[in-house]
């Protein structure tokens, strides 16, 4: 028998008992359909965590000073870490996209009669690019400015909104601590995490920050950047030698700088939120199984009332493996339609979750071709038994039953 | 064509051993009409299902067309069924579901025979149903159903027929219709086994085998043929 005829026999029993292979595939629906749902729930919650954390960039390595110990004394020195650290690791350090040397303090801003406490950050050319901020207006300062102590200042949008409303602040001067500063940017809202607000600062030149405004000649970090994830390890590892070199520490020594990978914080927030994805994929799958049973409930019985269609098919010359396929892919059939059904109303769900709800979903064709597959793979493990029990008929017995 | 030698055929139900056929011994020649008569219980059903390789024998031996069944494997005895041999069962047997032209066809499907629809319209000509061909086995009458049967049993021309009491479900008039349709078959070459206890309706046939608790008892040829 060809399996396009054993197809046709197979819709034409499936379409004979209408309802049950309606109700039968229901289980099946159903278990798709929460398992596409609860997967593309789990991706969302899982790529908003991520991108929200990814705001902050997610290819950087920071330095810190830490403290300096000699022969197990601890000074209270903090202030390792100078400009000059960052300008060797900018020249000295391969497959990095760039570096910014900071300082940061909170100070008081004033223009005409609105004033603001806020966060100044002294900074080098490439730290927009690097903490994944945005121009919005105007432009960011040049090394140029960086190198002639400038006061020019890039305003955060909180501080726009603060002090100026709905006024363009270019070109317009705030006073920081008393001194003037040229306003020559502003930068597009990255969104306010719960702990802090990003946009809530002012970018000036490092050594503007350093000489003219805090009186200092540290830095408080430097921020490395990546060209390549898969580069954070061998950066990091170059950097700290880099440092021990310059800063003259011995190879029993402890270094007097902390090195941090941002990568590390991210992929522990990530594998959090797969568990919970798993564990709704997993909740989600057991219905799946429970569908299966379904399936091999109603193809027994389905054999038990046809014990005789497939005596009269043996006697006729039907070989095991035709009665067992013509079986088989009843089965399929049914888990394949309730697995389409249950895509399109997993989508469905998935996306009126995100509609009502706010909150991103994500139909992954991964997910939908696993569930798919499993839904297709359900329905030859649980049609397999009762396929063969068919096969399996005495012919005698099963034509004799009524 | 058939040549059965000793066979036997044992069932086990629990403890005890039920004999239902003991060393039968018939030899059929091609193109041989032959009645197996007897009582129920004497073991007709049991030869016809070893006849039809649905069974088989406890012991013996069977060959049928010169080919040893016992060397055959499961694959193999389907196609014999299939190729080789047509059923004709008491309570017809028909696929509830398919129209009478598609249950003709179903022996072409399973054999892979091209053309299998013109060939199935062709074996319900044979058997004067070709109008009826899109009615459903409900839809017919006993008769009919019968024919259709019968259709289904000679659309991959095999060459023995068997039948297991064709006529028992059916009034005596359409029962002797059915008869000759066998004899015409018998006729063309068909080789025809039929298991009946009626005598007018083994008296179609050319030769009379009588069994009784399992053994063969008597065997001849019919002086009078009913046509």
């Amino acid at each position: 028998m060809l399996i396009f005829d054993l197809f046709k026999m197979a819709i034409r029993s499936l379409i004979a008992n209408t309802m049950r292979t309606f109700l039968t595939a229901l289980g099946m629906i159903i278990g798709v359909a929460s398992v596409i749902s609860m997967i593309s729930i789990g991706e969302g919650a899982r790529q908003q965590t991520l991108s929200t954390i990814a705001k902050f960039g997610t290819n950087i390595i920071t330095i810190k000073p830490g403290k300096k110990k000699t022969r197990h004394v601890s000074s209270d020195n903090v202030n390792t870490l100078v400009l000059e650290d960052a300008e060797a690791i900018n020249t000295h350090i391969p497959l990095i996209t760039g570096v910014a040397a900071q300082v940061y303090r909170s100070a008081q801003i004033k223009y005409g009669n609105k004033n603001t406490n806020t966060t100044v950050r002294g900074t080098g050319i490439k730290y927009l690019e690097i903490a994944n901020f945005t121009l919005y207006q105007g432009r960011y300062f040049s090394s140029q400015e960086v190198r002639s102590i400038r006061r020019v200042a890039i305003l955060g949008s909180t501080v726009v909104k603060n002090l100026f409303g709905d006024i363009t602040p270019i070109g317009k001067e705030i006073k920081i601590d008393g001194s003037n500063y040229l306003i020559i940017g502003s930068t597009i809202p990255k969104g306010a995490l719960s702990w802090f607000d990003p946009d809530d600062q002012i970018f000036i030149p490092v050594t503007t920050a350093q000489k003219r405004l805090f009186g200092v000649n540290n830095i408080q970090s430097i921020d490395i950047q990546a060209e390549k994830i898969e580069d954070l390890e061998i950066i990091k590892e170059r950097v700290e030698s880099l440092l021990r070199i310059r800063h003259g520490i011995r190879k029993t020594e402890e270094s007097d700088f902390h090195v941090q990978n941002s990568s590390q914080w991210l992929n522990s927030w990530g594998d959090a939120a797969k568990t919970f994805t798993y564990l709704l994929g997993g909740i989600a799958g057991i219905s799946l199984l429970v569908g299966g049973i379904g399936i091999m409930n109603i193809m027994l019985v389905s054999i038990t009332e046809r014990t005789k269609e497939i005596g009269i098919r043996i006697a006729i010359g039907a070989k095991k493996s035709e009665i067992m396929q013509q079986f088989l892919i009843e089965s399929v059939l049914i888990s394949f339609i309730g697995g389409g059904i249950g895509i399109m109303i997993g989508i469905v769900i998935s996306r009126t979750v995100s509609k009502i709800g706010g909150w991103d979903t994500i139909v992954s064709n991964q997910s939908i071709m696993i569930a798919f597959g499993f839904s297709v793979g359900v329905g030859i493990f649980f049609g397999y038994y009762p396929a063969r029990k068919a096969a399996n008929l005495n012919p005698i017995d099963a034509l004799r039953y009524e | 064509m058939i040549k059965t030698n000793n066979l036997s055929k044992t069932y086990r139900l629990g403890k005890v051993s039920v004999h239902a056929m003991i060393d039968v011994s018939i030899c059929i020649q091609g193109g041989e009409f032959v009645a197996v008569m007897g009582p129920s219980g004497s073991g007709k059903s049991t030869l016809m299902n070893l006849l039809g390789c649905l069974d088989q024998p406890s012991s013996g031996s069977y060959h049928l067309e010169n080919f040893d069944i016992k060397n055959l494997n499961q694959n193999q005895l389907a196609e014999v069924r299939n190729k080789r041999i047509g059923f004709v069962f008491q309570n017809f047997n028909l696929l509830p579901r398919a129209s009478a032209l598609e249950n003709v066809e179903l022996p072409l499907l399973y054999g892979r025979v091209k053309n299998s629809q013109i060939l199935a319209l062709k074996a319900l000509e044979r058997v004067g149903l070709a109008k009826r061909s899109k009615h459903r086995p409900n839809e017919l009458s006993g008769g009919e159903r019968q024919r259709v049967a019968i259709a289904r049993a000679i659309v991959n021309k095999p060459a023995i027929v068997l039948a297991d009491e064709p006529t028992g479900n059916l009034d005596t008039s359409t029962g002797n219709e059915i008869m000759s349709i066998f004899s015409s078959l018998n006729s063309e070459g068909t080789t025809i086994i039929l298991v009946t206890h009626e005598r007018a309706i083994a008296s179609f046939a050319r030769r009379t085998i009588e069994m009784k608790d399992g053994y063969i008892y008597k065997d001849k040829i019919n002086s009078e043929i009913a046509v």
